[in-house]
């Protein structure tokens, strides 16, 4: 039943993560693929550097607050900040389908110019293929990077301890809801904005002012409740979050309401989960509330001994429950 | 007032019924009411309700006296897997359009899923509501769309609105293959079957705003049982379960409303009409109960070219219960899903061997995502 690829597969929770394990891991086996983090960390020059790659196939192509050329740059960026890298060099991709508005492309590309300048980063080769119509859906973008680590510097989701309290620089579920809303023209009375946006410059300045920072990953695909997961995992630790403290806008919170999703596994391109250890909270916490990006930081859980592998949420009325990897497609091409 | 603060307000209308004092206040007069020696079960019919339970993390924090049952109420569960393979032999039929809500996509039928028949070519959308698939009719003049009327009480309205706006417009590639069915005549068959030992419903709150609570009546009359209308919110359950316990320890079966806020004694007419319009109730298979008579809604013979079971030559099929899965028992609340033996190893959200695993408001979907075995 399942020896074909379905969409579920490209949902970033489990079943992207069986199909990885079983068509790639395996025969392009290496150290630093086996890294699994969001971009490998290279031995260079005496020190590191960090590579990523990701692809964009957002539907619709330009979306409140965003676009698919912003996004193919915020993530790129993002992939290398999440490793403590200075992102310096990206490449784009493009796969165009047959009849693609010429004023869409340079949209786009418009876009993409603002958002690399922004995130301090250059584009510095590319490469475009025009396929027939209807053999694609009007736009994909490929993006790599590359970024140099800064001495010192040792985060990755296999670090998480227990005691360490977890963070995040603001709302979750705008991106995903941004989209959703766009996609499925449900109007609210307010348009609800992506948070698409580069985090490097936030994340830099954390790491300068508090180099014990353990962990930072971006939950998009999957949101929340799959980015922590997967470091519960990779720290054989368990994390309790707390949900009194997750800040969620009202008009997400209604779109999520309306459509039955858990605002958890809702995709997030502009936040960043950063572990640190207990007596670095209040310091980066400051640091997130005096930056553009993080002005609405707070801390949402604890990293637990007990419970190794597991994300557990503590409810408002005081009981307990299991907060599983994202299964299956919550939302079809979000990023 | 503008719109954004109408909604505003409602939304922290809302708020109010999760205030976290006041449901630990509730909780702990629950703990001290006189139960003595007896364990009291009380079913949830309904999904949601199954649901909320969980995401509150509240079946750990009440008294052990109070024994929770997750009853048949999740539309996608109960589909009969002969419905589900009609569903796919249309799927599969040339120039067939199959619309259907995206928990529907899982479900397996007898050796597929419309998930499966979709990755191997078939044409089939997910919608978010009925008259997003008549749209597809619309855009797509020459293929036949076909609609899966999956659904109680509360989602049937909308499928009847949906039918009747069609014959208004002469949209001729248009139909509905109607499973929906009705939750009074399925509390009846469980109440009737053996072994069912129960003190009391907690009847659901959507469906009831639209059959209103005065449906409960004759059950709660007849099998001298309690049944409470609650809403969802943590408000909601708690106050719910204290009006059933009120009953249960003075030996009393009413009928009480507690979702007042948004169910009506005798419910909304405007959507019974409709219902009474376009359907009419008929014998209908349930997985896990078997046939319920006058438990689902047929469309009508005025309608029937707009009934997909009437349009489509669907041959009779041969379906089975996918071996080893206990749904059935789970449906009727006489096991829970760690008991079955492939829950969690054969059979995950993923790849779902049971329909009660597929449905996000199924019993074992809700085991597997919110449950830690202590």
């Amino acid at each position: 039943m399942n020896d074909i690829v379905q969409l579920d597969h490209g949902s970033g929770g489990r079943a992207t993560q069986e199909l990885v394990q079983r068509c790639f891991f395996q025969l392009f086996a290496n150290e630093y693929l086996l890294q699994m983090n969001d971009s490998a960390l290279l031995p260079w020059a005496g020190g590191q550097m960090a590579m990523t790659t990701d692809s964009y196939v957002v539907d619709p192509i330009i979306f409140p607050g965003g676009d698919i050329g912003s996004l193919a740059v915020h993530g790129t960026v993002n992939d290398l900040a999440m490793q403590g890298a200075r992102p310096l060099y990206l490449t784009a991709g493009f796969i165009l389908e047959e009849g693609l508005s010429l004023e869409v492309l340079e949209y786009v590309a418009r876009s993409m110019a603002e958002a690399a300048r922004e995130a301090q980063v250059m584009i510095v080769a590319g490469d475009t293929k025009v396929v027939p119509r209807g053999k694609a859906d009007r736009l994909f973008i490929n993006t790599a990077g590359v970024g140099v680590v800064p001495s010192g510097i040792r985060v990755g989701g296999q670090y998480a301890r227990p005691g360490d309290s977890v963070l995040i620089n603001g709302t979750i579920g705008d991106h995903g809801i941004a989209v959703l809303c766009k996609r499925e023209g449900l109007a609210f009375e307010r348009e609800i904005l992506s948070d698409s946006a580069p985090l490097n410059d936030l994340v830099s300045g954390i790491l300068e002012s508090c180099p014990r920072v353990r962990v930072l990953r971006d939950p998009t695909r999957g949101g929340v409740a799959t980015a922590l997961n997967e470091i519960a995992q990779q720290s054989g630790v368990g994390i309790v979050l707390f949900e009194e403290s997750l800040r969620i806008k009202e008009d997400v919170a209604g779109a999520c309401e309306v459509l039955g999703l858990d605002p958890l596994y809702v995709a997030n391109e502009g936040k960043v989960l950063v572990f640190v250890p207990p007596d670095d909270e209040q310091l980066v916490l400051n640091l997130m509330r005096n930056h553009p990006r993080g002005r609405d930081g707070v801390k949402i859980g604890q990293v637990t001994q007990e419970g190794a592998g597991r994300v557990t949420l503590e409810t408002g009325v005081g009981g307990h429950r299991l907060v599983q990897m994202l299964h299956g497609e919550q939302l079809p091409r979000i990023c | 007032m503008p719109l954004w603060a109408e909604r505003e307000r409602v939304l922290k209308y809302v708020d109010a019924y999760r205030d976290s004092k006041l449901a630990k206040r509730l909780l702990e007069t629950l703990q001290k009411r006189p139960y003595g020696s007896r364990t009291l079960r009380l079913m949830e019919i309904c999904g949601t309700h199954t649901v909320a339970m969980f995401r509150l993390g509240l079946r750990q924090l009440l008294p052990s006296s109070l024994q929770l049952i997750s009853g048949p109420g999740c539309p996608v569960c109960v589909t009969a897997a002969e419905d589900v393979d009609r569903a796919l032999w249309i799927a599969r039929q040339t120039g067939a359009i199959v619309a259907t809500f995206g928990d529907f996509m899982r479900v397996p039928g007898s050796r597929s899923s419309l998930l499966t028949e979709r990755s191997r070519g078939g044409s089939v959308r997910m919608v978010y509501a009925s008259f997003d698939a008549l749209q597809v009719a619309r855009d797509n003049p020459h293929r036949e769309v076909v609609f899966l009327g999956i659904g109680f009480e509360t989602t049937a309205p909308t499928v009847a609105a949906a039918i009747l706006q069609a014959s208004r417009e002469g949209i001729e590639n248009f139909s509905v293959l109607s499973m929906h069915k009705l939750l009074p005549p399925a509390m009846k068959a469980l109440l009737d079957g053996e072994g069912m030992d129960l003190h009391g419903f907690i009847c659901p709150g959507h469906v009831s705003t639209v059959i209103g609570a005065a449906a409960y009546e004759e059950i709660a009359a007849r099998y001298e049982i309690p049944c409470v209308v609650t809403g969802f919110e943590a408000l909601d359950l708690l106050q719910g379960l204290h009006l059933l316990v009120d009953q249960v320890l003075a030996g009393e079966a009413r009928v009480v409303n507690q979702y007042s806020r948004a169910v009506n004694w005798g419910g909304n007419p405007a959507a019974q009409r409709l219902l009474a319009q376009v359907f009419e109730p008929a014998d209908a298979p349930w997985r896990g109960l078997g046939i319920i008579p006058r438990s689902g809604l047929k469309i009508r013979k005025e309608w029937q070219l707009l009934d997909a079971a009437e349009r489509f030559a669907i041959p009779p099929m041969e379906s089975r219960e996918p071996p080893g899965c206990r749904c059935s028992e789970v449906l009727r609340g006489t096991v829970t899903p760690p008991q079955c033996g492939l829950f969690g190893k054969a059979c995950t959200p993923e790849t779902p061997v049971g329909p009660c695993m597929v449905s996000s408001e199924g019993t074992c979907g809700a085991y597997h995502q919110y449950h830690q075995e202590d």
